[in-house]
């Protein structure tokens, strides 16, 4: 069957303003997600669910929020790690304040939680942009880090400095501590992608969504056609500071198990999100799919490549993973600054033609 | 004069140096700034990689000896000659400045008439590119780093004061060649804008890209140029921090810092890059000194960005940098 | 002069209304530079009103007061009757006055479509959760202004463009499509900053028959600045003329064609 847009004609705006106007690609997305959910579950090892698969799924949410702020407000965050820990310290005190509450409503308040600490570091965004942003955001990333390994309270005095997971459960099935499996936790995980995948996507189709591009593309001019700054950048400032305390949450609650703010969450996490959003795409949904996956696997590969595969020293792996992500940047900027999303959109466009290039 | 005065003024002469440092740093960031509004993340990475070198030339290792014993199966680690600091400084020296021609041709070529956002986020990818680079060329372990600037306590310092206050400052010799070596750097840049052509174009440039293309000054010159000094900054900067605690990782770190300094001094401005620098290194050590007893340690962590965040609220453009008006 | 409360009728027979909006001794300095010294000027309903002089005359400037960008340091802005406080531009734009800029100011990263929505954002009400689940009233609201929008496409011919990125337009239509979404506002009155400025006389011939009809059909109160004085004198009703931030003519084009000190100003004069 050829992937084709002719004769897939639209008779109403509901169905012009659909997530995928073609059908070939609605049919690849509901087959993805079937994959997903009815046949990864039965076939996935322990290895590369924890290797790859979470991890993926985590990192998409986190690349998720970075993007809304980064790729659709255009407002530079270097802080994303710091809010990745606040919305794990939140799980911590809440699923300890609370021991009786349910685990996912744990998740997704400790993502508003999150969204309340990016609101307050984003207030600076009204006032100033570009670097001068990516700074302030710097102060974030540093003085909250600093707050969780200093204040006993956020860890409850535990004399490791440590937060630990402790075990929870939904309808008799683990998910979070050492005896939770990692279907439990794959399906956990995939469930929130999903969610909040098609929570990012009706945001950025809407009136909000628009607002936020205007802002990113012309912010003076957006205010004079009567955008109101202040919601827009804040209302950005919450939204990706809620997803990426949900990526945190699970980081924590159903990954590690147990984290320290300093270790867990230093500013290389923040800057690897970023990377996964700008070779994904910056402004795109699918982009931050396709970053995530690509540097989750990324160090996968070449550990099996170099150190199991030649026998090389680790460390000289882990410099030379470094190298190859800081010149792979540069190499999206300049050739694809809308990264791996519009190199995907560039081909299907060409495959539409196919086999006639004009 | 009682004794926390006295402590507090040690914290703050200490706070001084650890300043020098990121004035330098700061200083490589407004030059690269003026000269082409380009925001380079990389500059404190750029004082890694710099004092790495010159440690490896010094040393005489073998560069790549780890990939290349990895690849190949041998056991090389060093020519087995060491070099004088006179000769490995000028060789580092112009391996900064075949990496500024490198920068200019394989990154910013190729991103002229970007946005701002776009270029800073590619330093960022250069400055991942050039620790992991560093990494493979020299090693990631630790290194000492000795280009025969006198270490220790100075007991000039330590005199003088127990004489005055009947307390002895302990201040590091070092810090004083600190001092020294960033005024004379910054002496050296002053003359060099004010009384070589290069320099008169560097500041043309500086005020007005187009009417500087339009004079025919070469814009690509004036890129390698700037990139070049900065390398050169860099490395004084790298040599100061190497010889105080070791050429590591941490340095890149240290350089972040230099970030928040830009904030308080404006991005255009020299004078405010030293003052600034200056300003933070004191400040957070002062804060750090009277803060400890109420909120605990290791507040130089996020002193310096959230003065910087307070400042961005009430004087974004910083103490030395012009006031902008926004048009449509 | 005429009374604010009653209209007039114009050379080519259409009724203009009373004051909608009406500036009073308006003086704007940026540090020491006066751009608008003690200007004063009424917009009537339904008219088309043009602001003329020659560069750096203060026309955009006089704009930006308009639109709420500038605040004057004196004079007050009345508009429908009451004079309107110092207020962020977002919020004057949400009182009814919508603008195009000189230096076209779409945003780039967005089509077509996307862009002249941005224009009907004060008309859509659905919250951040119903827009978040794109539930019943966000998605059938956004359906609606789209019909109201795709309206808009067609009265500006500009069908054949709806999903394409702005930044790969040439000049003409991107200020075709600026236009398009000021439009989409369905503003009291609408700010056009030089429409027609580095257009050939085709684009001109175009947006000048875009601009009439706007007014024809929606009866949209009007205020241009443009340069093409052939353009200005047959499109507008009333002329404002500006010379160095000062009023120096006001009347209809005939009138002000004939005023010794706006040809002085446009043909020079020795002054001594």
């Amino acid at each position: 069957m050829l992937y084709r847009e002719a004769g897939d004609f639209k008779t109403s705006y509901a169905s012009d303003n659909q997530t995928f106007p073609i059908r070939g690609d609605r049919m690849a997305y509901w087959a993805v997600l079937a994959v997903a959910f009815l046949v990864v579950p039965f076939v996935l090892g322990d290895y590369w669910a924890n290797a790859v698969v979470i991890p993926f799924l985590i990192y998409v949410i986190a690349a998720l929020g970075l993007n809304l702020l980064i790729g659709y407000t255009g407002l530079l965050s270097l802080g994303t790690a710091a809010f990745m820990a606040v919305g794990a310290y939140a799980t911590y005190k809440l699923t300890t304040a609370f021991p009786g509450m349910n685990i996912y409503l744990v998740f997704l308040l400790s993502g508003v939680v999150t969204a309340a600490v990016g609101v307050l570091f984003g207030l600076p965004s009204l006032k100033i942009k570009g670097f001068y942003l990516a700074v302030a955001t710097l102060a974030a990333q540093f003085f909250l880090i600093w707050l969780f390994t200093r204040v006993e309270w956020f860890y409850n005095h535990s004399p490791t400095g440590q937060i630990a997971m402790p075990e929870r459960s939904m309808f008799g099935i683990t998910i979070t501590g050492a005896a939770a499996s990692s279907t439990a936790v794959y399906m956990t995980c995939l469930i929130f992608v999903v969610v909040m995948a098609w929570l990012a996507r009706n945001l950025t189709r809407g009136t909000l969504g628009r607002t936020w591009m205007a802002i990113r593309d012309m912010d003076i001019a957006a205010e004079i056609i009567g955008v109101n700054p202040l919601i827009a950048k804040l209302s950005a400032f919450a939204v990706s500071s809620f997803f990426v305390g949900v990526a945190g949450a699970l980081m924590f609650g159903v990954y590690l198990g147990a984290a320290e703010a300093g270790e867990a969450f230093s500013i290389n996490k923040s800057f690897l999100v970023l990377f996964m959003v700008i070779i994904g795409g910056l402004g795109s949904i699918l982009g931050s799919f396709l970053g995530a996956a690509f540097l989750v696997v990324l160090p996968v590969l070449l550990k099996l490549l170099l150190v199991d595969g030649f026998g090389w020293p680790a460390d000289l792996a882990r410099h030379l993973e470094v190298m190859i992500i800081g010149a792979l940047i540069i190499v999206v900027l300049i050739a694809e600054p809308h990264g791996m999303a519009a190199l995907w959109r560039t081909m299907k466009e060409k495959l539409r033609l196919w086999p006639f290039p004009h | 004069m009682s004794d926390t005065v006295l402590f507090a003024l040690e914290a703050a002469l200490n706070g001084l140096t650890v300043g020098i440092m990121y004035s330098l740093v700061a200083l490589g960031f407004v030059l690269i700034f003026k000269a082409s509004g380009i925001f380079n993340f990389a500059q404190g990475v750029m004082a890694l990689f710099a004092a790495l070198t010159l440690v490896g030339i010094q040393t005489g290792q073998v560069p790549f000896s780890h990939l290349i014993n990895a690849a190949l199966g041998t056991n090389i680690h060093d020519f087995g000659f060491t070099l004088p600091a006179i000769l490995s400084i000028p060789l580092t020296v112009g391996v900064m400045v075949l990496m500024a021609l490198l920068i200019e041709r394989l990154v910013l070529k190729h991103l002229v008439n970007q946005e701002p956002i776009i270029l800073f986020m590619a330093t960022i990818g250069l400055a991942y590119f050039l620790e992991g680079l560093g990494d493979i060329m020299w090693g990631a372990e630790v290194k000492p780093l000795d280009v025969g600037i006198p270490q220790g306590m100075s007991s000039t310092v330590d005199e003088f004061t127990y004489n005055l206050f009947g307390y002895g400052f302990y201040i590091d010799v070092l810090s004083l060649w600190a001092l020294g070596i960033a005024a004379v750097l910054v002496t050296a840049l002053v003359v060099f804008s004010q009384y070589t052509k290069q320099g008169r174009a560097l500041r043309a440039v500086a005020d007005d890209h187009q009417a500087a293309l339009s004079v025919g000054i070469s814009l690509r010159f004036i890129w390698v140029l700037t990139w070049s000094i900065a390398g050169i900054v860099a490395l004084v900067a790298g040599i100061m921090w190497g010889s105080k605690s070791g050429v590591q990782f941490s340095l890149s770190l240290i350089a972040l810092k230099a970030l928040p300094v830009l904030i308080l001094g404006g991005f255009t401005s020299i004078p405010g890059a030293i003052v600034g620098g200056l300003l933070i290194g004191v400040g957070e050590k002062l804060f750090d000194f009277f803060m400890q007893p109420i909120i605990g340690g290791a507040t130089e962590n996020w002193f310096a960005y959230m003065l910087a965040l307070v400042f961005l609220l009430f004087r974004p453009q910083g103490l030395f940098g012009e006031k902008i008006i926004e048009r449509v | 002069m005429l009374d604010s409360q009653e209209g007039y009728v114009t050379a080519d027979g259409r009724q203009i209304g009373g004051v909608v909006l009406e500036l009073k001794n308006i003086t704007l300095r940026f540090g020491g530079v006066v751009a608008i010294k003690d200007i004063s000027f009424d917009i009537r309903k339904g008219e088309i009103r043009a602001i003329i002089g020659p560069n750096g005359a203060g026309k955009s400037s006089m704009l930006n007061v308009i639109s709420g960008f500038y605040n004057p340091q004196e004079g007050d802005v009345i508009y429908k009757g009451y004079k309107r406080p110092k207020m962020a531009p977002y919020k004057v734009s949400r009182m009814g006055i919508a603008r195009t800029f000189q230096n076209i100011a779409l945003f780039e990263g967005m089509s077509v479509l996307d862009n002249i929505m941005t224009g009907r954002m004060h008309h859509m009400k659905a919250g951040f959760l119903a827009q978040a689940m794109w539930w019943g009233k966000a998605q059938k609201e956004e359906e609606e202004h789209r019909a109201a929008v795709e309206k808009i496409i067609d009265f500006l011919e500009i069908q054949a463009i709806r999903k394409t990125p702005v930044a790969r337009l040439p000049y003409g239509l991107k200020k075709r499509v600026e236009l398009a979404r000021a439009l989409a506002a369905e503003p009291q009155i609408l700010l056009l900053d030089e429409p027609m400025a580095g257009m050939n006389v085709e684009e001109k011939e175009d947006m000048s028959r875009f601009i009439l009809d706007v007014n024809d059909e929606f009866g949209t109160t009007t205020v241009l600045i443009e340069h093409d004085m052939g353009v200005v004198m047959d499109l507008s009703d009333r002329v404002v003329v500006m010379d160095y931030g000062k009023k120096i003519g006001d009347g209809t084009p005939d009138e002000v064609r004939n005023n010794q000190d706006v040809i002085d100003a446009y043909l020079g004069v020795a002054h001594d």
